[in-house]
């Protein structure tokens, strides 16, 4: 794995004081391409914050190693031109990406990374326009449906999470088998719900089916979620609950 | 002796008198080329002609000011810990007008060009609009297209929009005002200049490939007045705002690889007026030629080529021997690039098109053009307006408690929520407080305790009224948004929207304007680091009303220490700051909400006090820095019982008064005297803060009380509060339905 040389979207906002990794520090890869913006978020809450080893892993990257987690983060990736992910699917990275998930590695797609998980056949599904045809961006309410993955072992089955989002195209859809699959399997990890976690269409921001704002895979490693976790770890973002999705794969990777 | 018609030189906004100038300056006559890149330098929006001797009143210097006016692309300020701040405020509201999606887009990737060549990193934008009235079909279609502009461009850069705001008025039907506000950061030693610098320096071209959209969109679109939209339409950029976020990436990396001489946007004028903008910076000429210029149309003329306003395109200066480290960057990030040309010595722009001489002009003439200063009239209309005799206007036939549900119904007033959940206002991860939280944005810096703080206002009615001082307040206001958060003001930007300022009682507004907004900088101590100025803003005759508006940006080493509008606690008080008794005098409703909502009426003369309005800031600010408030909130628009109803429905709590209306209940509710801040506190802290008033001078007044779901005012006002949030909250969607 390369850091970017000169360590580019932090070059002209200052880091914070270059945080003494603790020794059990795990391995992060957040992958960069070219209209991702919140790549530096995520490094921010998992270098800064949670005080993990967070790397850049720069798009046209063929292989990658020593990582344990892989991220894929939130923006307009070759301007989401054609289909949010649809192009970013076909960089040279993302095989790479496949290979690690289909070896049972860890990763998260937040926002368009969750875009490019589909497109890319990692995860079924489309992401499409929300229904009212607006971008969003507000705080909503996720209920953690499971709580024996990767993801969500720091959380409890039934807790609501409060996380924000910001997405045009974040409206899931999938076939009527597809989702039965997805139900049936216990993939869908988060639903947008009301603050008291009752999955109502009125809780649901973009016309989602069902409702969902997150699914992994049949193998439970690979997680796509349209709300920004790493906007959510600390208090002065005006909530921390992010910190149970990214203290869940630490917890998860520390099992190992 | 011109062998040019003058109505061929008003469709380049150029004078006879400055075509016999231009004559003068090369000794002969400037070809077709040379005479177009006259037109688009010697332009309002370029050269300022009209505006340039005004905007020195400004003060424009002080201890924090790194880059002062007019210096560079946009005002740089030092804020401690080897950082400074970057910001600028500008308008794109012809191009709006003409096309609103477009043009609030490439308005915003404008404004982030210009952080952009400071070497600074983009962190935040807002924006100040301005409509007519919604229940007129075109303007919602104005309405729409700008908003979806902001959010569609804004959105995809990944630089979160933090605030601004918006007003409705029927001066501005057909002739929208969107200025987007654009804050940088950057390390203070990592500035960059927009120079060429020394000669034998080579110029890169980077970015969008050149079209021929917006051709003379600085001289024609921006500088004089036009009868139809659809004839300007071909004068309207299109955006790209994916190349811009990779521009920003591929930029900061060469900024930071310590290679680059010099960073320049591609603005207004295009490559005429980044070119030789920076050629003047560094005291050079320049060689370039135009036959290098990646295109996206065939057979581009050197006219087209040299006067297009393509979007997403940066020039980058570098040594020869640094040449290959920078393209280097920009072929990472997967950019396009040609070598244009170099600096040289002499102040010639010679221009060629595949080495063949095209122009030849002296850099100087081109960058000061003739300035004009003219002799203002006083709009006899507003004049008559102000002298209105309030005292004898009827109390209304409404009730109070209806008058506020209106007031509250209002665009200038309601919610703004339905706009802003439409922008990403998180991005970055640095908003504390995010817009409609408070009066002003409040972004934190990593690595740091500090926050800035974020505001921008400016009343157009005030200003039509009474231009000297509704510029003063423009000030004020944006200033004293600023401090409610809890931040000190450290300096300002602004965007000067006016009409034809070749009509003298426009120009009147113009030159009053800025003597009052210099008079409230020179009183509340503030610089005038940057800014825009947007004139001939007129449809078929009609101007706008004169609209300065200014951006405060504010500093606070202790963000931790912020106040929201919205109360807090059962329980806490709230106090007025700045008045000792509650103005019920009907001159407090000049220029109000209030008077242009119930009484169809725009008069009286409003006024400000601007010692006081330095002290009540300044005491706010010390009660936040101590802990003492729990929220803060000016009164504006609206007055004592919006504001005390806004912070109500923000809390979502009632409140109690405990105080009496002696005079008019209409002055004393809605009236809309300067300087005044409602503010709540748990009891126990009200000593301290009487002491701090005591010490500061302040007026203060206790106003009553956070308690039970109901407002309760004087008047007498009863309202339940969940019906106040709910009109509130869907009024501006109603109006766009």
């Amino acid at each position: 794995m390369t850091p970017l040389p000169n360590n580019t979207l932090s070059a002209s906002q200052p880091a914070s004081p270059t945080p003494t990794l603790p020794q059990d520090a795990k391995k992060f890869g957040i992958v960069v391409f070219p209209g991702s913006w919140s790549d530096g978020d995520c490094h921010h809450a998992l270098g800064n914050v949670l005080q993990q080893d967070a790397r850049y892993l720069w798009h046209k990257e063929t292989s990658f190693s020593n990582v344990d987690c892989i991220i894929l983060p939130g923006g307009f990736s070759y301007g989401d031109y054609l289909r949010p992910g649809a192009i970013a699917r076909l960089s040279p990275v993302m095989a790479a990406v496949a290979r690690f998930a289909n070896n049972g590695g860890l990763v998260l797609g937040i926002c368009n990374g969750f875009q490019m998980l589909c497109e890319a056949g990692l995860l079924p599904g489309v992401l499409m326009r929300n229904n009212h045809l607006e971008f969003r961006c507000q705080w909503t309410n996720l209920l953690v449906e499971q709580a024996d993955t990767p993801f969500t072992n720091a959380c409890t089955e039934g807790q609501v999470l409060h996380v924000p989002i910001s997405h045009g195209e974040g409206s899931y859809y999938a076939d009527d088998e597809t989702l039965d699959t997805l139900e049936s399997n216990g993939q869908v990890l988060f639903r947008y719900c009301t603050p008291e976690g009752k999955v109502t269409p009125e809780s649901n921001p973009n016309g989602s089916l069902n409702n969902i704002a997150g699914i992994t895979n049949k193998n439970g490693n690979v997680l796509g979620m349209m709300p920004h976790p790493e906007r959510c770890c600390e208090e002065i973002m005006g909530g921390i609950d992010g910190l149970s999705i990214f203290g869940s794969i630490i917890q998860s990777l520390s099992g190992k | 002796m011109s062998s040019r018609s003058k109505e061929e030189l008003a469709e380049l906004a150029l004078t006879e008198q400055e075509y016999r100038r231009i004559i003068d300056l090369l000794d002969r006559e400037p070809n077709d080329l040379e005479l177009g890149i006259f037109s688009a330098l010697w332009s309002e929006h370029c050269g300022y002609k009209h505006s340039k001797p005004l905007l020195r009143l400004l003060p424009s210097s002080g201890p924090r000011v790194l880059s002062e006016l007019g210096q560079e692309n946009a005002g740089a300020v030092d804020i401690g810990d080897g950082l400074a701040v970057v910001f600028k405020i500008e308008s794109h509201n012809h191009p709006s007008a003409v096309e609103p999606l477009q043009g609030a887009a490439t308005g915003v990737g404008g404004i982030v060009r210009d952080i952009l060549a400071m070497g600074a990193r983009p962190i935040a934008l807002l924006n100040s609009l301005r409509f007519g009235p919604l229940d007129d079909p075109n303007n919602r279609h104005l309405f729409n297209g700008v908003v979806g502009g902001i959010s569609w461009y804004g959105n995809c850069i990944g630089v979160p929009d933090v605030g601004g705001e918006i007003a409705f008025s029927n001066s501005y039907s057909g002739n929208p005002l969107v200025n987007a506000l654009c804050v940088g950061l950057v390390e203070s030693e990592r500035l960059v200049s927009a120079t060429v610098g020394d000669q034998g320096n080579l110029l890169i071209l980077t970015g969008s490939a050149t079209g021929r959209d917006g051709i003379h969109g600085a001289s024609t679109l921006a500088s004089r007045t036009f009868e139809s939209d659809e004839e300007m339409r071909p004068t309207v950029q299109v955006g790209n705002p994916f190349l811009e976020k990779v521009l920003i990436e591929a930029c900061l990396e060469a900024a930071a690889s310590g290679h680059l001489v010099g960073l320049q946007d591609l603005g207004a004028a295009g490559l005429s007026g980044s070119t030789i903008e920076a050629a003047d910076r560094g005291q050079r000429g320049i060689r370039i030629d135009v036959g290098r210029v990646h295109r996206r149309e065939d057979a581009m003329s050197p006219y087209e080529v040299m006067l297009s306003e393509s979007q997403e395109r940066m020039l980058l200066v570098v040594k020869p021997e640094s040449k290959d480290k920078i393209t280097a960057i920009l072929e990472k990030w997967d950019l396009p690039w040609v070598v244009l040309g170099e600096s040289e010595e002499g102040r010639r722009a010679r221009i060629f098109e595949s080495g063949v001489p095209v122009a030849d002009l002296p850099v100087q003439a081109l960058t000061e053009p003739m300035l004009y200063r003219l002799e203002g009239v006083p709009s006899r209309e507003a004049e008559e307006a102000a002298a209105y005799p309030l005292h004898s206007l009827p109390l209304p036939n409404s009730s109070p408690t209806q008058v506020l549900l209106n007031l509250l119904e209002s665009p200038n007033i309601a919610s703004r929520e339905s706009v802003y959940r439409q922008y990403d206002t998180q991005v970055q991860t640095n908003t504390v407080l995010t817009p409609g939280a408070a009066d002003a944005a409040l972004i934190r810096i990593k690595g740091t305790n500090k926050g800035l703080a974020l505001a921008t206002d400016g009343n157009g009615r005030y200003c039509w009224l009474d231009p000297f001082v509704g510029g003063a307040i423009a000030v004020a206001e944006a200033s004293r948004n600023v401090s409610c958060v809890g931040a000190e003001p450290v300096a300002l930007t602004d965007c000067l929207n006016f009409g034809n300022p070749e009509r003298p009682e426009i120009y009147h507004q113009l030159e009053q304007g800025i003597r009052g907004m210099a008079e409230a900088c020179r009183v509340l101590n503030l610089p005038v680091v940057s800014g825009n100025v947007s004139l001939y803003n007129e449809t078929r005759g009609d101007a706008i009303f004169p609209t300065p508006i200014v951006g405060a940006l504010g500093l606070t080493q202790n963000v931790d220490r912020r106040a929201g509008t919205g109360f807090r606690q059962p329980g806490h008080l709230v106090v007025l700051l700045g008045a000792s008794t509650i103005d019920a005098s009907a001159e407090a409703l000049a220029g109000s909400e209030y008077l242009e909502g119930c009484h169809n009426l725009i008069a009286g003369r409003p006024s400000i006090d601007l010692d006081l309005e330095a002290k009540v800031q300044a005491l706010c600010r010390h009660a936040i820095s101590e802990g003492l408030l729990a929220s803060a909130h000016d009164c504006s628009d609206g007055g004592l019982a919006v504001a005390i109803a806004e912070s109500c429905i923000l809390g979502g709590l009632g409140f109690t008064a405990n105080f009496n209306i002696e005079g008019r209940w209409d002055a004393a509710l809605f009236g809309e005297t300067q300087s005044r801040i409602v503010i709540s506190l748990p009891p126990q802290n009200l000593p301290r803060l009487q002491a701090l008033a005591n010490d500061a001078n302040v007026p203060i007044v206790n106003l009553g009380k956070v308690s039970g779901d109901t407002i309760t005012l004087p008047g007498p006002i009863k309202l339940p509060l969940q019906d106040a949030a709910s009109i509130w909250q869907n009024a501006l969607p109603n109006a766009l339905s």
